[in-house]
């Protein structure tokens, strides 16, 4: 391409005008005189405004897909940790089904179910259920069971529960989570759902006794969803 | 000129601290320094935003006209945390797990209102990034030590999981101070956060009148009285 040395000329001579024009602009004793004015101050909140939700659109847009691959990361970390990785040969993140769990008091209307399929064959599925009504707020749980209806792990994915009392339900402070390993609706009877105190089997804490209490409940209502959607989950 | 450097430095880390001096920042101050990583996470969070904040307001100070300074202060800000927020959740994520609770709690940090109103709206872009760094760094400090006299009196150790937030060479900071100690839960919740700042808030001012006794000793124990 050839650019006449006139256009360049032209073109710069231009540009040097509106940068001296801008320097001017920007002076302090020119946007001295320009500040009470009302049609400056809403060009500048706009101004502003608009920069701001530029620059905001714009590393929304261009992060949106690393943030995702992020959490998408964390998921699988969790749900490794409830279903061990030997049952399963399949993208668990991607084999899922939506199913309704409005009766079961989960926390969701609708919970989304990871399936572990090994040879094309759901052997253990994962969902996350929630405890509406821990000591202080919403307990998130992450439940996984095997195909017979055994419990392979449940963890505390996040919790406002009493720091150094109620914690102990998660399993870096304690290890009283793993206790749900192996239970299922078949070897515990309901009324064995259930800390001690109200005569169950699993242990509550010293001056906690509702965050381990309400955990138990849910997750025996998650296994009741496991159980009423027992053959739609399998024959996946 | 370096005598004020100096100035800003002493206001802003010990004479007009953001905590002692103005009583500022209380909702995350006490909200965070559970134990002291906690309060040095919120601190660092804090830090980076207030330097920006007060670097682009100064930058922009002929710009902005009285009557719509607080609109415009607030959006800059907002907009800041929003963009260190979503950046570090993409780039930093095992730092933003941590830290992340606190990055969204840096908006309802008056402080940084504070600091644009009264300082960078007023003063050169030099002054008041250097005015940004000496208060976050002063709000910095509070926090870690809030923190770690909670932690210590709550749970018995110091620095817990800072490795979690800075590395495992941070591992070292770990320290149980009080081995076996049964615990004291009223200092991790938040009730013990007051208890404690007002504690070291006494201890600031007693430091304060030892040396200004020192000085003048006539003059202020009038004051005192």
């Amino acid at each position: 391409m050839n650019i006449k040395p006139e256009t360049i000329d032209y073109w710069r001579t231009k540009w040097l005008t509106f940068v001296t024009f801008l320097k001017a602009w920007l002076e302090p004793s020119n946007l001295a005189g320009l500040r009470p004015k009302l049609e400056f101050q809403t060009g500048v909140l706009a101004g502003f405004s608009l920069i701001a939700s530029v620059l905001l659109g714009v590393t929304n847009c261009s992060t949106q897909g690393t943030i995702q691959q992020r959490l998408d990361e964390d998921l699988k970390k969790s749900l490794e940790e409830v279903v061990p990785a030997s049952y399963y040969d399949n993208d668990i993140l991607q084999d899922t089904l939506s199913i309704p769990s409005a009766e079961f008091n989960i926390g969701a209307k609708d919970t989304l179910v990871y399936l572990a399929k090994k040879s094309g064959k759901v052997t253990a599925v994962c969902f996350k259920f929630i405890a509406p009504d821990g000591y202080s707020g919403a307990i998130n749980m992450i439940l996984g069971v095997d195909s017979a209806g055994n419990i392979l792990g449940v963890r505390v994915l996040n919790h406002k529960e009493t720091p150094g009392l109620g914690d102990k339900i998660e399993v870096a402070k304690s290890d009283w989570i793993l206790n749900f390993v192996g239970r299922s609706l078949d070897n515990l009877n309901p009324a064995q759902w259930a800390v001690k105190k109200d005569g169950g089997v699993f242990d509550q804490f010293a001056g906690a006794t509702i965050t381990p209490r309400k955990s138990v409940q849910a997750t025996y209502r998650a296994l009741q969803l496991f159980k009423a959607k027992h053959a739609q989950l399998i024959n996946q | 000129m370096s005598d004020i450097y100096r100035r800003i430095a002493a206001d802003g880390i010990w004479n007009n601290n953001i905590v002692f001096g103005q009583n500022l920042a209380l909702c995350p101050l006490l909200a965070v320094t559970g134990t002291a990583t906690n309060g040095l996470g919120m601190g660092l969070a804090t830090l980076v935003v207030i330097i920006a904040s007060n670097g682009l307001i100064s930058v922009a100070r002929h710009l902005i006209p009285g009557e719509i300074r607080i609109p415009v202060f607030v959006l800059l800000i907002a907009a800041l945390v929003t963009l260190v927020d979503i950046l570090m959740n993409a780039w930093a994520h095992e730092l933003y797990k941590v830290l992340g609770l606190f990055i969204a709690l840096i908006v309802t940090n008056c402080a940084l209102l504070g600091r644009a109103e009264s300082f960078a709206s007023k003063q050169p872009v030099k002054l008041a990034l250097w005015d940004g760094l000496m208060m976050g760094l002063g709000f910095l400090l509070v926090l870690v030590a809030l923190g770690a006299a909670r932690e210590i009196s709550a749970s018995g150790t110091l620095f817990a999981n800072a490795s979690l937030l800075l590395g495992e060479s941070f591992k070292f900071l770990e320290v149980t101070v009080i081995p076996n100690y049964k615990g004291f839960l009223l200092m991790a919740l938040p009730p013990g956060g007051f208890i404690m700042m007002a504690f070291i808030i006494v201890g600031k001012r007693m430091i304060d009148i030892a040396v200004a006794a020192r000085k003048k000793p006539v003059e202020i124990k009038e004051n005192c009285l």
